[in-house]
């Protein structure tokens, strides 16, 4: 997977992420923690999930979330199940 | 934030939602009168959120088993299945399962919850699957996590949802379990059980189904969903609970796979917790021979949910999609959740209120319980007082 599906996988985060934490996409970067910045819960986290996983025709597990803060991370998650499918 | 005050951070949570500190969690119950009546503060309250489905709380048969066992066997078995936990009740009990669902083995097991957390992560383990509806039970969630197994989640008894998860699992499919359950506790509504079982064939998973809510409640005998569809040879493993339509505490796992012998060697929460009381075990094996005869009871029970679950839809109430002993109130807030809980127990009404997370996307919802003892006239107060209250969440 290339560079640009790295990018392309953080605009379609922060798209969602914006639209979920009723905030603009501007605001939102790769660093931007879900929790303590954007007051994502668990019940957003895990529909976002489904989300991704419908975008990139993809499986996250969920207990793959376990360690996951920021943007970036989540991003990385994504890139890394999508090389390996 | 350190560890208390990351607690003292929720708890500020929970009373921004309750602010007056109302008991709507936990409520003391003082006195219990009867299937459908007890005290609470100095209310005389309608019982309308117990999980009592056949009303058989106070069966003479049952309290008479349980009292026998109390005299002969005493009052706990201290001690383990695995060790001196497995008396002859034990055994009984875990055969008149099996014959019951006609299966080849059963495992009785210390709780519900348990049940579900020894089955699960008995089956499954790290490297393997588990696919699960979205709105699946804690105890599901618990024992998919306790397992070490990837948990993928597909939408609420959406089919072509979980086909598209399935697919994309590749070669792993050989090693997914796929759970659902036969009646869901949160909205009462039902799993499409032939269309997950045709699924499950068709990529050759193994499939678990948690009739815990549906145990009594559906089917000629009352053995659940597999029973009213039809599909009891199919389903791999039932799991279910005493705690709801047999009025006592425990759990079981039946099915036809030989391997299910080796969940009790294998399964912590089976192995390492005490195993029931003698008088649970009595009261439960005298409850499932009631629950079997007890067709009489299901055809109350569903005329009592059919009352309660017409009139409040006519009343203008959103309610989950399927008529059945789970009836919930679907509202916007939890203030208005609150409020509509806090007025019906103004009016001498138990109901369960239920807040985010633990209902399904960010609703909040006023869930009743019927039962098989309720009164035709019960149910009529009930929704009258709904009737009467809807103005207080009218949109």
């Amino acid at each position: 997977m290339s560079e640009t599906d790295y990018d392309q996988i953080v605009q379609l985060l922060c798209d969602r992420l914006a639209d979920l934490s009723k905030t603009s996409e501007e605001s939102i970067s790769p660093e931007t923690n879900l929790i303590t910045q954007l007051s994502i819960d668990s019940i957003k986290l895990l529909g976002l999930i489904m989300e991704i996983e419908d975008a990139f025709d993809i499986s996250i597990p969920i207990n793959a979330l376990t360690d996951i803060q920021t943007v970036h991370e989540l991003a990385e998650l994504v890139h890394k199940i999508k090389s390996a499918s | 934030m350190n560890l208390l005050e990351k607690l003292d951070a929720a708890a500020a949570a929970r009373k921004s939602l309750l602010p007056d500190g109302v008991g709507a969690f936990g409520i003391p119950i003082e006195e219990v009168y009867s299937a459908t009546e007890a005290r609470i503060g100095d209310r005389r309250v309608l019982l309308l959120g117990t999980n009592n489905y056949l009303g058989l709380t106070f069966a003479p048969e049952c309290i008479q088993a349980a009292h026998e066992a109390l005299d002969k066997e005493g009052t706990g078995t201290t001690g383990s299945r695995m060790a001196n936990g497995s008396y002859f009740g034990h055994r009984a009990l875990e055969r008149e399962f099996a014959d019951f669902y006609q299966c080849s083995g059963g495992i009785v097991f210390t709780t519900g919850y348990q049940a579900n957390l020894g089955t699960i992560s008995g089956l499954v383990g790290p490297g393997d699957t588990v696919l699960i509806d979205g709105d699946s039970h804690a105890s599901i969630y618990d024992g998919c996590i306790l397992s070490g197994a990837d948990i993928v989640r597909f939408r609420h008894n959406d089919v072509a949802d979980m086909e598209k998860r399935l697919r994309r699992l590749g070669e792993r499919v050989e090693t997914t379990l796929i759970i659902a359950e036969g009646i869901y506790s949160m909205l009462g509504d039902q799993a499409p059980l032939a269309e997950i079982i045709e699924l499950k064939n068709k990529y050759r998973c193994i499939l678990l189904l948690d009739e815990a809510h549906s145990l009594g409640v559906l089917g000629e005998t009352g053995q659940g969903l597999v029973e009213k569809t039809g599909l009891l040879k199919a389903v791999d493993f039932i799991t279910g609970t005493f705690s709801k339509s047999l009025c006592s505490i425990g759990g079981f796992c039946v099915s036809n796979h030989p391997q299910l012998e080796q969940l009790r060697y294998v399964s912590h929460p089976y192995i390492f917790t005490a195993s029931p009381s003698p008088a649970t075990i009595a009261s439960t094996r005298a409850a499932l021979e009631l629950l079997r005869k007890g067709s009489h009871l299901r055809t109350q029970l569903w005329k009592n949910c059919t009352q309660l679950y017409t009139q409040l839809k006519e009343t203008g109430y959103q309610l989950g999609p399927d008529p059945g002993p789970v009836i919930a109130a679907i509202l916007d807030t939890p203030q208005q959740a609150l409020l509509m809980w806090r007025s019906l127990l103004e009016h001498n009404i138990y109901v369960n209120l239920i807040l985010p997370p633990a209902a399904p996307e960010g609703k909040s919802l006023v869930r009743c319980s019927v039962n098989a003892a309720h009164t035709p006239e019960q149910i009529k107060y009930v929704g009258d007082t709904f009737a009467k209250l809807y103005n207080l969440v009218k949109s």
